[in-house]
């Protein structure tokens, strides 16, 4: 009732219980589907602007050209910077300009794999925008997070961005080779992380030494899907579109190939 | 800052809710944060005052409730030392987070006109 004039207004409690993020997270769901269905890694890279993500990629390329397929989406706030050099390594790669947003979601991405050739792919390396806050909350529908920390950053880095870390799969301390130019204690890094994350697991590399590249190869090889790809012939069918926009159920079965330049 | 993208998230989401009710109005919001959530409460705060105008959140205060994170061991249901390595203080084992990465639109109120 309204307090005032006693008139029909009545204030109902509605309990909704409801994450917030539910929309992303059944994009991400969605996506997760595709990129298991094609067979494809899909891998986020996330990191500082600078920490060596590209580098990294540059360098995953030069060891398995002519044996992996590598694909990368690039976000970035303003240029395509990232996704020209991805291209110059070998590696087609399409940016994904983010504008004003920190981060990358699953919509985003999707949208992205709609206008890129990824089905075919061994790897799909989603370069996050760099950022160690951001990304950390948006599921993008990957298999496994990667989060890089340059070894000039600060030891500290894991306790000032916890969430970032804790959400990692694997943690890369890169450019390595510069340890005895700044002075970084590894050793400290390492047991910061340990105090953010339960079980770490902690890779040093070099993109430019190549120090760390075979174990880095190794990890990523590990992960790759089991079993025979379900994408090598091409299927057609409708990607249609029935359910309500950010429904993110779609009346397709996955596992199937989305036609190209569907939108 | 992603905060604006989590507000804009959670205003379709109560728009929806009020619509789905018949609600004239949406008096207030109830949300629970959870500190590893990777959602600044004060961020958030301040994106929602900015973003609320001209939506269903536009008359509602928005309470929040910040949950802290907490670990369990999934062998022994033990914890790990406070600020120590994320490990059981009873057998080692790597803890779980249990709580606290949780971003959630908890209840909300609503002027309901009478039929």
């Amino acid at each position: 009732m309204c307090d005032v004039c006693g008139c029909g207004d009545k204030a109902v409690p509605v309990e909704v219980r409801d994450r917030i993020l539910a929309g992303n997270e059944r994009q991400a769901r969605h996506n997760r589907q595709h990129f298991h269905g094609a067979g494809v890694l899909a891998l986020n890279v996330m990191g500082s602007p600078g920490a060596g993500k590209t580098a990294l990629l540059e360098a995953t390329a030069r060891r398995l050209a002519g044996t992996r397929r590598l694909g990368a989406l690039a976000g970035d706030l303003a240029t395509e910077n990232d996704a020209t050099r991805l291209r110059a390594a070998g590696v087609p790669a399409l940016s994904i300009t983010t504008g004003s947003a920190c981060h990358l979601d699953a919509e985003m991405v999707h949208h992205a794999l709609h206008h890129f050739d990824w089905t075919d792919l061994d790897y799909l390396f989603i370069e996050n925008v760099g950022n160690l806050v951001c990304p950390a909350v948006y599921d993008l529908g990957q298999a496994a997070n990667v989060v890089l920390l340059a070894v000039h950053e600060g030891e500290d880095k894991p306790l000032k961005y916890p969430v970032m870390f804790h959400k990692a799969d694997l943690v890369v301390l890169t450019k390595v080779d510069l340890v005895p130019f700044v002075g970084a204690d590894l050793a400290l890094i390492e047991e910061n992380l340990a105090r953010v994350m339960p079980d770490p697991r902690v890779l040093r590399v070099s993109a430019r030494s190549g120090e760390g590249l075979d174990a880095w190869i190794e990890w990523i090889e590990m992960r790759r899907p089991a079993g025979p790809r379900l994408s090598v012939t091409r299927h057609h069918h409708e990607h249609r579109h029935h359910a309500p926009p950010g429904a993110g159920e779609h009346d397709h079965e996955h596992g199937f190939v989305h036609p190209r330049g569907h939108h | 800052m992603h905060e604006y993208s989590i507000v804009e998230a959670l205003c379709a989401r109560v728009a929806a809710e009020a619509a789905a009710h018949g609600a004239r109005a949406v008096t207030s919001v109830r949300v629970r944060l959870g500190a590893l959530s990777g959602v600044e409460p004060g961020l958030l705060r301040t994106a929602y005052e900015m973003f609320r105008e001209g939506t269903a959140c536009a008359g509602a205060s928005l309470h929040l409730d910040v949950v802290p994170a907490r670990w369990t061991c999934p062998r022994c249901g033990g914890a790990p030392e406070a600020g120590a390595r994320l490990v059981c203080r009873a057998c080692g084992a790597p803890v779980r987070l249990a709580a606290g990465d949780e971003i959630v639109l908890e209840r909300i109120e609503l002027e309901v006109g009478d039929v």
